[in-house]
């Protein structure tokens, strides 16, 4: 099967690590992905709370657009990496298909534009791909330098699994434990999978928003974790930015390398590190002492 | 429409009446249009409405007209035939009829409950009494059969509802069975410490009883037993009950634990039952001190003797009355009863379902069962709240509504937490002087003393949080909080959110019906609701009955109930069941099958379908013969018959035909 890749926007700014690393995994598990021609904005955050039409027409069009590319009869599976823009488009895909009114209006915008949404396409995250279509055994088979002794600690944020737990727990996931300890870590037990990391409040409110960020950093740390690991562009940018900032302020020290889960799947299956985006990282990622100890980033 | 057969019937006289129940009907359906609808209709020759035709002068409408000849056979237009068909029928009979030349036709639950449109609702309304008016100018008188009682009552379940119900009827002189599947009678209740709100002493209350059990000569205990197999129809039950093997003779031994101390496993290694994990027992073992029957048993899936059958079994030894032995099969015991009563309890909900409340993750995060086991002077800790480290608790959380109230997982309240969440608060205030924190939705304590005792709580300090619980963790965000369970809760009153370290959490779960609850509603053909506790024939009137005449329903299997509740629906089902035996004899509904022979080929079909075996083949005439006493009128021998020789009384093809006729031709 051969999926179509929704980057969004933050895939290809902020998050560049994230698309990078992600397309050489999948590339290295031999997972045929193909970007989405075309795309536009998921619809989320901004649109969603001034238009929701609008919002859902948005998400409706990529929908559309990959219904279009994968060809009549195929299935049009949508990788969508950004928890963001993961929701974004799960949301207008349950809500056009509970909703006929809306998805009469929907369809009516699309068809101006000669598009059609029929609720085929899917939406993906890759942890849902890689744990439920790909499987343990291949990731295992394809690690080459195991991220044995590296304690991980599986960051989800709010988005991935709320409101909608389509591929995993509400309360306590464990697709991205699944593959970290596939991949030779040590997962520690971290009780703060889905909380909050201060979303946009870092941004808006920032003495809100950081405290937030702050709680999970420094549980992270308390536990003795060598790494955060992230699903989320917004999430990883929260954690990992202002740290010298709050260690400051809350006067703690809380240095926690916060990396893509595919970034730390890169290492353990032996890619280049230039291919991983490793170098764009503010705080440095160890791989572990047992394969060299070397520093990854600069 | 073909004409019907007036030799035998004469010129039928319909009487049609159509009821206005209040304005339950009448304020949706056009009673005075149906009334001149139905005036226009074949063979109809009085059609009257009236406000409530259930009402004794509403029956007196129908009786008056029946004795001054005006009408022979009668069609009411009202409510379900669920509720009020043995009304009219019973009226038609005492007026000199027959009570089934009658015909309902339902324009209340089917019509004017389910609608606001009046013109539909009035059509529906219409069609329906054609309906009915059609099919009644078929019926022919019918006579009810009936057939004795046997005076035997089966009891399924020995906690206190059956073991009440059990005291009950055989205090009435009836020969009770009580099948128990566990090696011990007392069920839930056996476990606790006290009961609320009175705080008495449980096993004070309940052994007593447990060992009249025991000893009542009316009474037959099978335990570690369960019921295989039931047939027949009220008043005569046939019952099969597997008696599982529990390798010691229940004759001979007399609960001295010999056996047990002799036992090759010199350390208890295997988790005990009844204290739901919280200590371990040996392969042979008595559940508890007070348990009834007094007998040891021997688990077969951890017993070396039975696994390998290469133990040196030092526990045959040990027993001076050779009570062990490691041949015993399972029985099958075949009784016959009149009636039976369902007493099967309910099971607690498992708090990991909901994950983050860290049960199975955090230690010192208990069940409400486990901590009544743990309250308990002759449980596993001798009554001491302990931490897993061995210290008191300095603080505990009472977490209310676990798997209750909640829809994502179930959506009822389970009746009982919030008072036994009160109790253990006293209990564990009582034993470790620890701080305690009650996070509830809503208290509810209705029933006698026990908004008192919620009062008294109040006033012993105990602390009360409203406010569901988000999360219970073990990360800290201050120094107070290192090392605790911390509980994160809204709390509603204050509109904060709070966190409350604590040592230790009891998470008070909800009541569920049994694993097994809908296998088990197969065996007795009864039904269960969509939450699956079984379901009682009326809400409010037959709370004890079911859908199957003669099974009856006691206690918690019904739905989540307290002890003085379950005690009293027991006596309820018991009264019931009683109120049947002492009748002496069933009236069986006409309604069952018959053959005409003329017609029948003799291909057996039938037979084989009857899920009762009332069917038996005649060989010298080569027909098919129904046992009318036992043909509960299931219809499906009729239904499946290949040459039309199987009819049926009251659902005659023509009668059916004509009714639906009367539907078609109306639309």
């Amino acid at each position: 099967m051969s999926y179509i890749y929704f980057p969004g926007c933050s895939l290809q700014s902020t998050g560049k690590p994230y698309e990078e690393s992600m397309q050489a995994v999948f590339a290295a598990l031999n997972i045929p992905i193909k970007e989405l021609d075309d795309w536009n904005c998921c619809g989320a955050t901004a649109y969603m709370s001034i238009s929701e039409l609008k919002s859902f027409a948005l998400s409706a069009r990529n929908m559309a657009l990959a219904e279009r590319q994968a060809g009549a009869g195929n299935s049009a599976d949508m990788v969508v990496p950004c928890a963001a823009c993961y929701l974004g488009l799960n949301k207008a895909h349950h809500y056009l298909a509970e909703n006929p009114d809306l998805n009469a209006k929907i369809k009516g915008a699309l068809g101006v534009a000669g598009l059609n949404y029929s609720g085929r396409a899917r939406i993906r995250h890759p942890l849902d791909v890689l744990v439920n279509d790909i499987g343990m055994k291949a990731v295992t088979e394809r690690v080459k330098q195991p991220l044995k002794g590296m304690k991980v600690a599986c960051y989800y944020g709010c988005q991935l699994v709320r409101p909608y737990a389509d591929f995993d727990d509400q309360h306590e996931p464990t697709t991205m434990d699944v593959i970290m300890k596939a991949l030779g870590a040590e997962v520690v037990d971290w009780p703060l999978k889905t909380r909050c990391c201060g979303g946009s409040l870092t941004g808006t409110v920032p003495d809100v928003g950081q405290r937030l960020s702050y709680i999970l950093l420094r549980e992270a740390k308390k536990r003795g974790c060598d790494v955060i690991a992230t699903a989320c562009p917004l999430c990883q940018f929260n954690l990992e930015c202002y740290q010298s900032e709050m260690s400051r302020k809350y006067e703690a020290p809380v240095n926690v390398p916060v990396a893509y889960f595919t970034q730390l799947m890169g290492m353990a299956f032996g890619l280049d590190h230039k291919k991983l985006g490793l170098k764009r990282l503010f705080v440095p990622v160890h791989a572990p002492a047992a394969v060299g100890g070397s520093h990854v980033a600069a | 429409m073909s004409q019907p057969n007036m030799k035998s019937n004469g010129t039928p006289k319909v009487g049609v009446y159509v009821c206005h129940c209040g304005i339950n009907i009448a304020h949706t359906v056009d009673v005075a249009e149906t009334v001149k609808f139905a005036a226009k209709l074949p063979y109809v020759t009085v059609v009257r409405d009236y406000k409530f035709m259930c009402s004794d002068p509403g029956q007196e409408l129908i009786q008056q007209d029946f004795r001054d000849g005006k009408v022979d056979r009668v069609v009411v237009a009202s409510c379900s035939p669920l509720m009020h068909e043995a009304t009219f029928r019973r009226a038609l009979a005492e007026a000199g009829g027959n009570a089934f030349m009658f015909q309902m036709a339902n324009i209340r639950e089917h019509v004017s409950w389910v609608t606001l449109d009046k013109v539909a609702a009035t059509d529906k309304a219409k069609a329906l009494i054609a309906a009915a008016v059609a099919r009644v100018v078929l019926h022919q008188p019918l006579q009810k059969t009936s057939v004795p009682v046997n005076p035997d009552v089966l009891i399924v379940g020995g906690g206190i509802s059956g073991i009440h119900a059990a005291l009950t009827a055989a205090n009435a002189g009836k020969k009770v069975y009580l099948v128990e599947r566990d090696p011990t009678i007392g069920g839930h209740m056996a476990k606790f410490d006290k009961t609320f709100p009175t705080l008495d002493c449980s096993a004070c209350i309940l052994t007593p009883k447990m060992s009249a059990v025991r000893s009542h000569p009316n009474i037959t205990l099978w335990t570690y037993s369960e019921v295989a197999g039931v047939e027949g129809y009220v008043g005569n039950f046939k019952v099969k009950v597997r008696r599982k093997p529990r390798y010691v003779d229940e004759e001979l031994c007399v609960g001295c634990y010999e056996c047990i101390e002799a036992c090759v496993y010199k350390k208890p290694r295997f988790p005990d039952e009844f204290n739901v994990g919280l200590s371990m027992r040996r392969p042979i073992y008595i559940p508890f001190p007070q348990a009834t029957p007094l007998v040891a048993v021997i688990d077969p899936e951890t017993c070396a003797q039975i696994k390998t059958g290469k133990c040196k079994h030092p526990c045959v030894e040990a027993c001076l009355r050779n009570a062990i032995n490691f041949d015993q099969k399972e029985v099958i015991e075949e009784i016959d009863v009149g009636a039976i009563i369902l007493a099967t309890g309910f099971k607690t909900f498992d708090a990991s379902r909901v994950s983050r409340y860290g049960y199975g993750k955090y230690p010192n995060i208990y069940s409400s069962l486990e901590i009544e086991r743990m309250t308990n002077a002759a449980g596993p800790t001798g009554g001491e709240v302990r931490l897993t480290n061995g210290e008191k608790p300095k603080a505990v959380g009472i977490v209310h509504c676990v798997g209750s109230r909640d829809n994502h997982t179930n959506q009822w309240c389970s009746r009982v937490c919030c008072m036994y969440s009160l109790k253990l608060a006293h209990l564990i205030k009582e034993r470790t002087e620890a701080e305690i924190y009650n996070f509830y939705i809503d208290m509810r304590t209705p029933g006698k003393g026990y908004e008192e005792f919620y009062e008294r709580l109040l006033k012993e300090n105990v602390h009360f949080i409203r406010g569901r619980v988000a999360e219970i963790s073990d990360w800290a965000m201050t120094p107070e909080e290192e090392g605790k369970l911390v509980i994160r809760a809204e709390d509603t009153l204050v509109g904060v959110v709070r966190r409350i370290p604590v040592d230790m959490v009891v998470l008070s779960v909800g009541l569920e019906p049994q694993a097994d609850a809908d296998d088990v509603r197969r065996l007795f053909n009864i039904s269960c609701g969509k939450e699956g506790w079984f379901l009682e024939r009326h809400p409010k009137l037959a709370p004890v009955s079911t859908f199957t005449d003669g099974v009856f329903l006691a206690g918690a299997c019904q739905g989540p109930k307290d002890i003085p509740d379950c005690v009293a629906q027991a006596g309820a089902a018991t009264a019931e069941a009683l109120a049947l035996i002492d009748a002496g004899k069933v009236e069986l509904e006409p309604n069952t099958a018959y053959v005409l022979e003329e017609v029948c080929s003799g291909c057996q079909t039938c037979i084989g379908l009857c899920p009762y075996s009332a069917i038996t083949f005649d060989k010298e005439k080569k027909v098919a013969v129904v046992n009318g006493a036992l043909c509960k009128g299931c219809g499906t021998c009729v239904a499946s018959c290949p040459s039309g020789s199987l009819q049926q009384n009251l659902f005659t093809d023509a009668q059916i035909l004509h009714e639906i006729k009367g539907v078609v031709n109306y639309v």
